[in-house]
């Protein structure tokens, strides 16, 4: 059908992003970059499922014979739905709970490490790079949801 | 709140619900907001990484692509000098000064560097030979603080430099000791930052801390005279402790075109010819590999399934003073075009798109540029052609040699297009010929060690992407490896974003030491530390000339930016062509075409190996059907300066090699003035654009000659005239406009 073959090329697209070796196989540990890239939100258990079922006897690479299909049933059956902006917004208010716009670094430091698909030290050290405002040492996710959620791609 | 959570999540939360129903109800919430959170999050970092993967794909595809049209700009050389004999009355000119190979870089030179005084009001270094520490302290501290070497000081040390070359073997062995590792570099590029960055977290040369370097000291960066002095220095100082491999960018043709000339040049206005000559013989003096423990080999490029050690120990290195100087007796021309790449990706290529290119040499489609294919093949069996034995570049000439054919391309079906099959070293020939002449194999072994890739797959292909070298598997690393009792092989040659990585089962590491080689924030550097028990010790760094910190976001899109510009200005350079494909495709005239056909087109034309589909929304628009506005692709661009009145196809052809014609007329240009006769102008222009197969009449030639004349006087200011065909961003230029106006404003 047309639509499994604009999936499927989409697929393609985003897998020949990291082939370097241009054989048809990514590192198994770019999977979950690809993934995201293709729209979806998969849970941490989610990727370790996928990867089980598409990785190459523990070899540590992934080929695009076995990626492709089990990546173009995702996206038909849309296993890995994506989460809404307005829920982020939500989410962000639900932690910051006296409702006042914007977070402490630490504070957030301390759910994003605690609670949840806790994040190691070096996520957490990318992620405050990335969102804390220098000048004011806050985070301002009002501000912040439009760079996280912006869509570039059809 | 259950609206757009997945159904994992509810799961896994009804799990933790029944586990901790002791804790407080706020924490169910708590939970679901931080998954939320870091799943976006992660996502936003995917998306990130991304754009970080296809900027450097885009990277690293120019500059394959850049080393190819190189091999282009060589034979152009051999041509010129092969078909006249000087360019203006004032003696031998700079280009058959350097490209004449019967000049052996064994024998002394004229060069008197006593006699060139240094006055007292030169402020920089002053070294005295033979060198110590001292020196070699001065010389650091000076370039850090921006200062130039002297004249004198440069020839002396080159001079110096060359001598202690000529007692040095072709391949160096040495050990470790349980006292001190030995410590190996790759590139460095003439990035002088990161040689210092080394020299600071590792320490200086000495007898405790020995250094192999493995080659491409210059070129590219702004600072390579800084970087190969300073090698040299500490290599007359410390023989036995500083060891430097020869890369392929420690050869005159290169520097031509990726700087090392040019810096010379500007630096040393009235020594720089004797200084490049020098650099020269010093280049070809340079050893090709090190071995260290009889175990570890350490080259540049790689090896190839031809590669013998012993033989490569034999040669008289210094014979091969260029990788594209090809030997004499050898063949006509090694003809590189496109499809090459299809090597790598053995992607079919759309039988419309080969269609409108013209592949037989002798058919000049007028205002076409030609394409030659280079036959690509498995099979290296080493032969010779019996054509004859001039060697001068056939492709302008009227006269075929008869050795060349027109013959499909075997190795790849999916092809639909003709290949002109060029002899070449390890050409198929049907029929077995004698092994080469001595000094063709002597060229193709350090061919092979200074530009060959690793590869994935097994077996050993000819490097099309590159122009020479070859592709070697894991099977012929194995081999070689076996054949001489060796562990491990290091080589560089390539860009690494972590500055390093593995291959071929651990058994071949790329060790690659200049950290933003494409730009700020694109790659690490990096450098092996490596003891008594040769297992490698990676230590990683990355020089930022940016006190502030930039977030990985502001990095990546500063890269991205610089990659599509880049990109950008490869699509405008081929405007004409990549139109008349669309127009093909697009019969009723509706300015759209399929992003599949787009993309195709693209691929063809440009012959660059990216993923068009992820790029598109930075390149072109979409209408609203979803089919792309074809014309949206070069909406941006604009030439930098009002373009002389000139054929559209000259132009473009101007625009793509505005680089290396710029080097031409800093050739011509002996006295630096900027200025070139009308006369030197023609001729070049002629010979270029005939040997791009750009046809173009003398009545032309001379109406642009006219056209640029801008004073009237009889010569040309060329860099006025290269001006118009730099291309320049529209909304780079207005935000310029704004920041400018922004600055008036605050004053």
């Amino acid at each position: 059908t047309e639509e499994e073959n604009t999936g499927a090329r989409k697929i393609r697209a985003a897998f020949h992003v990291f082939d370097h070796k241009a054989d048809n196989t990514v590192d198994v540990r770019e999977v979950s970059t690809i993934i995201y890239s293709l729209g979806c939100f998969p849970t941490k258990a989610d990727i370790h499922r996928f990867v089980d079922e598409v990785e190459e006897d523990n070899m540590g690479y992934v080929h695009l014979d076995k990626f492709l299909p089990v990546m173009t049933k995702v996206l038909l059956e849309n296993k890995f739905p994506p989460i809404p902006e307005e829920n982020l917004l939500q989410a962000f208010e639900v932690l910051d709970k006296e409702r006042r716009g914007y977070m402490e670094p630490q504070e957030l430091a301390k759910y994003m490490k605690s609670e949840g698909e806790t994040f190691s030290q070096e996520e957490m050290n990318e992620m405050l790079t990335a969102l804390v405002d220098e000048k004011k040492n806050l985070i301002c996710y009002k501000e912040l949801i439009s760079q996280l959620t912006l869509d570039l791609d059809t | 709140m259950g609206c757009g959570t997945s159904v994992a999540t509810e799961t896994q939360l009804k799990k933790l619900e029944t586990e901790e129903a002791v804790r407080t109800p706020g924490l169910a919430l708590t939970i679901k907001a931080a998954v939320l959170i870091q799943r976006w999050y992660r996502r936003y970092m995917a998306r990130l990484e991304m754009r970080r993967r296809y900027t450097w794909n885009i990277f690293q595809s120019i500059e394959y692509a850049g080393e190819q049209d190189q091999l282009q700009l060589s034979s152009f050389f051999s041509f010129m000098l092969d078909n006249f004999t000087q360019l203006s009355g004032n003696g031998p000119d700079l280009i058959s000064q350097l490209l004449n190979p019967v000049v052996d870089p064994w024998l002394d030179r004229e060069i008197c560097y006593t006699l060139i005084p240094v006055p007292d009001s030169y402020t920089g270094p002053r070294i005295s030979f033979p060198l110590c520490v001292s020196d070699t302290n001065a010389l650091l501290s000076a370039f850090k603080e921006q200062q130039i070497l002297h004249a004198r000081y440069v020839l002396q040390l080159l001079f110096e430099a060359k001598k202690l070359l000529k007692q040095m073997p072709n391949i160096i062995h040495l050990s470790t000791s349980y006292t001190k590792d030995i410590t190996i570099c790759g590139d460095l590029h003439g990035h002088l930052d990161d040689l210092l960055l080394i020299f600071y977290k590792n320490g200086l040369p000495s007898a405790e801390t020995p250094y192999v370097f493995n080659g491409d000291f210059v070129d590219r960066g702004k600072k390579s005279v800084e970087v190969v002095i300073i090698l040299f220095a500490y290599f007359l100082l410390y023989p036995d402790y500083m060891h430097l491999n020869r890369g392929n960018h420690e050869d005159h043709i290169m520097n031509l075109r990726y700087g090392f000339t040019k810096e010379v040049m500007q630096k040393y206005k009235n020594h720089g010819r004797e200084i490049l000559q020098l650099f020269q013989d010093v280049f070809s003096l340079l050893p090709i590999a090190t071995v260290i423990d009889g175990k570890v080999l350490i080259v540049h490029g790689g090896i190839s399934d031809q590669t013998d050690l012993d033989f490569l120990s034999s040669i008289e290195r210094h014979k091969v003073k260029s990788a594209l100087r090809f030997p004499r007796h050898s063949l006509e021309q090694l003809d590189i075009g496109q499809s090459c790449r299809h090597v790598k990706r053995m992607r079919s290529v759309d039988s419309s798109c080969s269609s409108s290119r013209s592949y037989s040499k002798n058919q000049g489609t007028p205002g076409q540029r030609k394409r030659r294919c280079k036959l690509k093949r498995d099979d290296s069996a080493v032969s010779t052609s019996s054509s004859s034995s001039s060697s001068s570049s056939s492709v302008c000439s009227p006269h075929t040699p008869s050795s060349q054919s027109l013959r499909p391309c075997p190795s790849s079906p999916s092809l639909p297009c003709k290949v002109l099959q060029v002899p070449y070293l390890d050409s198929l020939s049907s029929v077995p010929l004698p092994s080469p002449p001595q000094h063709e194999q002597e060229w193709k072994q350090i061919v092979d060690i200074l530009w060959s890739d690793p590869k994935t797959q097994e077996g050993c292909s000819p490097n099309s992407f590159r122009g020479g070298g070859c592709y070697f598997g894991p099977d012929v690393t194995q081999r070689l490896l076996l054949q001489h009792g060796l562990q491990m092989l290091i080589r560089s040659h390539e860009c690494k974003q972590e500055g390093y990585e593995f291959c071929h089962g651990g058994k071949v590491i790329t060790i690659f030491s200049a950290s933003n080689y494409y730009e700020e924030g694109s790659n690490r550097g990096a450098y092996i530390k490596l003891g008594r028990e040769l297992v490698p010790r990676f230590y990683q760094y990355q020089v930022s000339r940016i006190t502030r910190k930039l977030t990985l976001t502001q990095r990546i899109r500063a890269a991205e930016g610089s990659a599509l510009r880049a990109l950008k200005e490869k699509l405008f350079a081929h405007r004409s062509e990549l139109m008349a494909n669309f127009q093909q495709r697009d019969p009723n005239n509706t300015g759209t075409v399929s992003v599949c056909e787009w993309a195709q087109v693209l691929e063809c034309v440009l012959r660059l190996d990216l993923p068009w589909r992820t790029l598109r929304p930075h390149l072109a628009r979409l209408a609203s059907d979803g089919s792309v506005e074809y014309q949206s692709c070069f909406e941006d661009m604009e030439p930098g300066a009002p373009l002389p009145k000139v054929a559209p196809n000259l132009a473009e052809t101007l625009f793509r090699y505005r680089t290396d014609i710029e080097i031409i007329f800093n050739i011509i240009d002996k006295d630096h003035s900027g200025l070139i006769s009308i006369e030197e102008f023609r001729h070049t222009w002629r010979l270029f654009s005939a040997h791009l197969g750009v046809a173009i009449d003398d009545r032309a030639i001379d109406d642009l000659a006219r056209s640029i004349d801008f004073n009237k006087d009889g010569s040309i200011d060329f860099t006025e005239f290269l001006e118009a065909f730099r291309v320049v961003h529209k909304l780079d230029k207005d935000a310029q406009l704004g920041e400018k106006k922004d600055k008036e404003k605050h004053r």
